[in-house]
């Protein structure tokens, strides 16, 4: 029952953030409201039992992802005066939201339709230390491709964002 | 609970995150369509972990895990070209992205 | 009343409280007063730190401070309270008023959120989960955004400025603090702050097993320290709210309880982030020498926090304050390198302790190791950085 509420809330919380990221008009808003959707699913990681994922989704959605965009948007000038309606939305918008309403609805019914291969609710409790014994252990070749990409990443991004000067300076 | 509520917010989510990649004209916002659609990926990745019927073999919160990774590397990466594409035209309108057609 | 009975004094007025109530109330009443308790005990803290810091400032400064309000001042944190609660609100006209409303509300509420996991006293925290360091860096990461969300909200240039130069720094420190952080973890095989405050309980002699006097943990609990005091925008790193500069940073246009509320949040942050120094590196709770054990392990904490408070207040009044390219240079360059280097050593003493083998001269090979590895890089990487900067007499334009 409590549970049931908890999910209820969660999931208004989360979409509503969405929603909320897809409809605003300033950019800035639209930013911050995709971060209470990140809070709210790092929350339904925690009720749902998956301590470190929750938690890990907090530190890098909300502390790296989220102030990446908006520093992104203020560097861009996304922030300025309000844009008008039409200068929002892009050429084919409206064939756009058909589409994503249309593949929302398709895998609603594909769901409610198909029998789930669930053998129901199992309370596992995982602790940190299961997981860091998995990483170290089955799944460390994923762990370093994972850390090789993000050094790419980190490496490309700076490259990217580099002014153009500095670039042929070297 | 069971999983079938979870697997149908993640849709909603996947489908709010398709329509706002390809609805908004601004690069930054389609980025954070893909982040969504990222997200509602791993709700379900977490939710299969937690009703399915081996939770003590962590695949799916592992998964989740690698997941988050990628998408950090790939918001840090998006939001570099999309500032790098701002520095060279003075805009992230993808409408006028399109001058590469030629 | 014995001392063990005093140690868990609070513990088991929880206990008792929450047994007046029915079977089914009771895990949530006692969480309730878990969070009563720290609801009361921090801010009153914060009151009686804003005091301290106003006196030994004036002291440090040659003048006498706040000495008006009842006996040699320390009224004054109630005579603070009444004249912010009793202030107009003032939200410029300009402001995004949502946001500028939810900014303090956020940061607040985080940095709460943070004193769930962090034990004061033996068996005295609110949380006991697994990942509780985690959730202390969780919870530091999204304070950044309310002070992005109080600059922004604002639409003034020095809020703006204040909140880029407050987000961009807190970016930065947050990789070496958590670096240092994660050597304690490391070396606890745990990120529980319970069981890191718990594996260094034991003694030598009288000394006990903190963390802090081993190489890697004094080099930790430095750069913890650093990094710390860049974290919760403390002199010298307070560039985000200079005063000469930016007025007052993010929360320039914030008048009344939310100025309140900031000054809070900065406040309580800094405590907490004391607080988890003091539980990575400074064995927590315990006792610093073994004939001190029969104090209550809550007042060991209480009296380290103030410790870390003090040293903070003392710095502020010591140190200038750092440029922003110094501040930057500072963190990638200086913290970085050595904290990641410091993970190494960490992993060094970790198996040299198992391939040395016990006993004395073993445990002075490895201390003497780990110790010149860090005094060497830190040498080093010092005088480097140092040649790069040209450091001559300053000229003055105009003045010459």
């Amino acid at each position: 029952m409590i549970e049931g509420l908890i999910f209820g809330l969660l999931s208004i919380l989360t979409l509503a953030g969405a929603a909320a990221a897809a409809l605003l008009r300033n950019l800035v808003h639209c930013a911050l409201s995709l971060s209470v959707t990140f809070v709210g699913l790092a929350l339904m990681y925690l009720s749902l039992g998956a301590q470190f994922v929750g938690l890990s989704q907090i530190l890098v959605y909300i502390g790296a992802v989220a102030i990446l965009v908006v520093f992104a948007i203020l560097l861009t000038r996304g922030a300025g005066a309000l844009t008008p309606h039409r200068l929002i939305a892009a050429a084919g918008w409206r064939l756009g939201w058909i589409a994503s309403v249309a593949v929302g609805f398709v895998l609603i019914v594909a769901l409610v339709r198909s029998p789930l291969p669930v053998s129901g609710d199992h309370a596992v409790k995982v602790t940190v230390q299961q997981i860091g014994q998995a990483l170290m252990g089955p799944y460390v070749l994923p762990l370093e491709i994972v850390a090789i990409l993000l050094t790419v990443a980190l490496i490309g991004a700076v490259i990217v964002a580099m002014p153009e000067d500095q670039k042929e300076m070297r | 609970m069971t999983l079938t509520p979870y697997l149908i917010v993640a849709a909603l989510l996947f489908a709010i995150g398709l329509g706002i990649a390809l609805t908004r004209r601004n690069a930054i916002l389609v980025l954070i369509g893909i982040e969504l659609m990222l997200n509602a990926a791993n709700l379900n990745l977490i939710a299969f972990w937690r009703f399915g019927p081996h939770p003590e073999l962590m695949t799916g919160m592992l998964f989740a895990l690698f997941s988050i990774a990628v998408a950090a590397a790939e918001a840090s990466v998006g939001l570099g070209l999309v500032i790098a594409w701002y520095r060279h035209s003075k805009t992230t309108d993808l409408d006028e992205m399109a001058r590469m057609k030629g | 009343m014995n001392s063990a009975t005093l140690d868990q004094f609070f513990v088991l007025l929880q206990h008792h409280v929450a047994a007046l109530f029915p079977t089914v109330l009771q895990p949530w009443v006692s969480m309730i007063l878990g969070v009563v308790g720290i609801v009361a005990v921090f801010p009153a803290i914060f009151a009686l730190t804003t005091v301290l810091e106003r006196k030994g400032l004036g002291r440090m400064q040659n003048r006498l401070g706040p000495n008006r309000v009842g006996p040699f001042g320390i009224l004054q944190p109630i005579a603070d309270a009444i004249k912010s609660l009793t202030k107009e609100d003032i939200v410029p006209r300009n402001a995004d008023d949502v946001v500028h409303f939810l900014a303090p509300v956020v940061l607040v509420v985080a940095i709460f959120l943070g004193y769930a996991v962090l034990p004061v006293g033996r068996n005295m925290v609110l949380l006991n989960i697994d990942a509780g360091i985690l959730l202390f860096f969780a919870v530091g990461a999204s304070t950044e955004l309310s002070i992005f969300m109080a600059g922004w909200s604002s639409r003034n240039k020095y809020s703006l400025l204040g909140a880029m130069r407050a987000v961009a720094q807190m970016i930065s420190y947050e990789v070496p603090l958590l670096l240092a952080a994660v050597v304690a973890v490391m070396m606890t095989g745990s990120l529980a702050p319970t069981a890191i405050v718990q594996a260094q309980g034991g003694f030598t002699g009288i000394f006990p097993h903190w963390y802090v006097f081993t190489p890697w943990g004094f080099a930790g609990f430095t750069l913890f320290v650093v990094a710390a005091l860049a974290e919760t925008n403390r002199s010298p790193f307070d560039l985000p709210e200079g005063e000469s500069e930016l007025v007052a940073g993010y929360f320039t246009e914030y008048s009344g309880f939310k100025f309140a509320l900031f000054f809070l949040g900065e406040y309580l942050g800094m405590m907490s982030i004391a607080g988890y120094g003091i539980t990575l590196f400074l064995g927590g709770w315990g006792a610093p020498f073994s004939f001190l054990t029969f104090i209550p392990s809550w007042a060991w904490f209480f009296a380290k926090l103030f410790l870390a408070i003090f040293f903070f207040i003392w710095l502020r009044g010591t140190l200038p304050r750092l440029r922003q390219d110094q501040l930057m240079n500072f963190a990638w360059k200086f913290m970085l390198p050595l904290s990641l280097l410091n993970l190494c050593v960490a992993a060094a003493w970790r198996f040299l302790g198992e391939w040395l083998g016990g006993g004395t001269v073993a445990e002075l090979i490895r201390w003497l190791v780990c110790a010149a590895v860090l005094v060497l890089a830190y040498v080093l990487l010092a005088r480097t950085l140092l040649r790069q900067q040209n450091i001559s007499p300053r000229s003055y334009r105009y003045a010459d």
